[in-house]
């Protein structure tokens, strides 16, 4: 039970980086850590005691596997985190050209 | 035991990255939690997703420094305080509440209910021929979500090469990006 | 294979380990890639290898003899060329009866040549995945090359 409230933990470190912070970059960083926090928390639910890694061998012929289901849920989820993160990165880029500063109480201007 | 050492030492890495002045530091700590959620992945016996987890967090921390680097290194200086922070606080114990009811209905930690995944684990080398049982899950048994997540891909190319355009070459005098 | 330059890029000692790592870091994607229902890895970490060997050809040698080895268009047109090959593997199960169903031989586990239509699915996978992630790096390099200039 403690290694999900460590997980909990987690999260609410990188809720306040979204929430509180001025900065563009720390703001993306926070959303960094949330995505790790949650694809650990998948992968707790399916661990089992003394189990092995769900790939079948030659010689052994015990079936005490962990659960592969999330794990196949959050190796989709690892690769879309990463395409996420680009293009968060890329409208970054693109705000700085465009007012010079990363900071997040300056960016008010609704041009057309 | 080793899995609560590094749940403590990502919570200390993100602590870190949030709170450092200096930009370079702050993607070099979330560097760091990364890797120990590697090393977490290869103790829960799941090694498709630490070697994953690992190349794509290199290409992200390539990523993060390539668009920092060369920019002006502003200071983070906090301001507005008082609603600001009681909000936040708000926010955060009403979802710690929620979560707290929904942890207390979890099955323990190393006991799973294995519904659907007994069924996979039985009949997956015989009705695949495939060995590794997650290939087999997200190639076979589930490969719709696969054709999904290559869309959200494919869609997340398209975006960037799109925000990143620069209109009007032929133009030398450096029109305004819009 | 590529010209040094002594302007762009890295030093000579980076110069010159990257000639050497280059090609390993390709096939060893390859490899993990073509093995992905023998044992751990999968089309996923295996394109981001494949990307990965391009991204330090890039950075050692700077942006011009990357350019030059995959340029913009080809990397569209292989990513898309992915993705349809994908689609198609799933049109195909229709032949058997429903969509996505695997209608190949399935052969002898433990082998190479086994699991019907999976192998098939991670070079797809592994191609989109690796010259999409190619494709998003060149944009933000000619972006920095451009703006460089101004």
């Amino acid at each position: 039970m403690s290694i999900y409230l460590l997980c909990l933990a987690l999260f609410c470190v990188g809720l306040y980086g979204v929430l509180r912070k001025r900065n563009l970059v720390k703001i993306i960083i926070g959303l960094a850590i949330i995505e790790y926090s949650v694809n650990l928390f998948f992968v707790l639910l399916g661990y089992r005691f003394r189990g092995r890694a769900p790939i079948d061998a030659q010689t052994q012929d015990i079936l005490n596997m962990v659960d592969p289901l999330p794990q196949a849920l959050v190796l989709t989820s690892i690769v879309i985190g990463l395409g996420v993160t680009a293009l968060i990165i890329s409208l970054a880029i693109r705000i700085y050209e465009k007012y010079g500063t990363f900071d997040v109480t300056r960016i008010k201007r609704l041009k057309g | 035991m080793e899995l609560h050492l590094l749940l403590i030492f990502m919570l200390l890495a993100a602590i870190v990255a949030l709170e450092a002045k200096d930009l370079l530091s702050s993607v070099i700590a979330v560097g760091a939690a990364g890797f120990a959620l590697c090393l977490a992945f290869l103790i829960l016996k799941a090694p498709d997703l630490a070697i994953t987890q690992l190349v794509v967090e290199i290409l992200c921390l390539i990523i993060l420094i390539r668009a920092t680097i060369r920019k002006d290194l502003p200071l983070a200086i906090e301001g507005r305080w008082v609603f600001n922070t009681i909000s936040t606080l708000v926010f955060i114990a009403v979802f710690l509440f929620f979560a707290w009811t929904a942890l207390k209905e979890l099955p323990d930690f190393g006991d799973p209910i294995m519904g659907v995944a007994k069924k996979y684990l039985e009949e997956g080398v015989t009705k695949t021929g495939a060995v590794n049982l997650v290939t087999a899950v997200i190639l076979d048994f589930r490969a719709y979500d696969t054709l999904g997540e290559a869309t959200v891909l494919f869609t997340s190319v398209i975006g960037i090469m799109a925000i990143l355009r620069r209109p009007g070459r032929k133009n030398k005098g450096g029109r305004d990006g819009g | 294979m590529v010209v040094s330059n002594s302007k762009t890029g890295m030093s000579l000692i980076v110069k010159t380990i990257t000639r050497l790592t280059v090609g390993l870091i390709l096939l060893f994607g390859i490899y993990i890639i073509l093995h992905g229902h023998l044992s751990p890895g999968g089309g996923f970490a295996g394109g981001v290898i494949i990307a990965l060997s391009f991204v330090h050809l890039m950075l050692a040698f700077g942006k011009d003899v990357a350019v030059a080895k995959i340029s913009q268009n080809v990397a569209s047109n292989l990513e898309s060329l992915g993705a349809l090959m994908f689609l198609s593997i799933a049109l195909l199960g229709f032949l058997g009866g429903s969509f996505f169903l695997n209608v190949l031989n399935k052969g002898m586990p433990f082998r190479l040549f086994s699991a019907g239509t999976i192998p098939l699915s991670n070079i797809a996978i592994g191609l989109k995945v690796g010259v999409g992630l190619v494709a998003i790096f060149l944009v933000l390099v000619i972006l920095e090359g451009a703006e460089n200039k101004k």
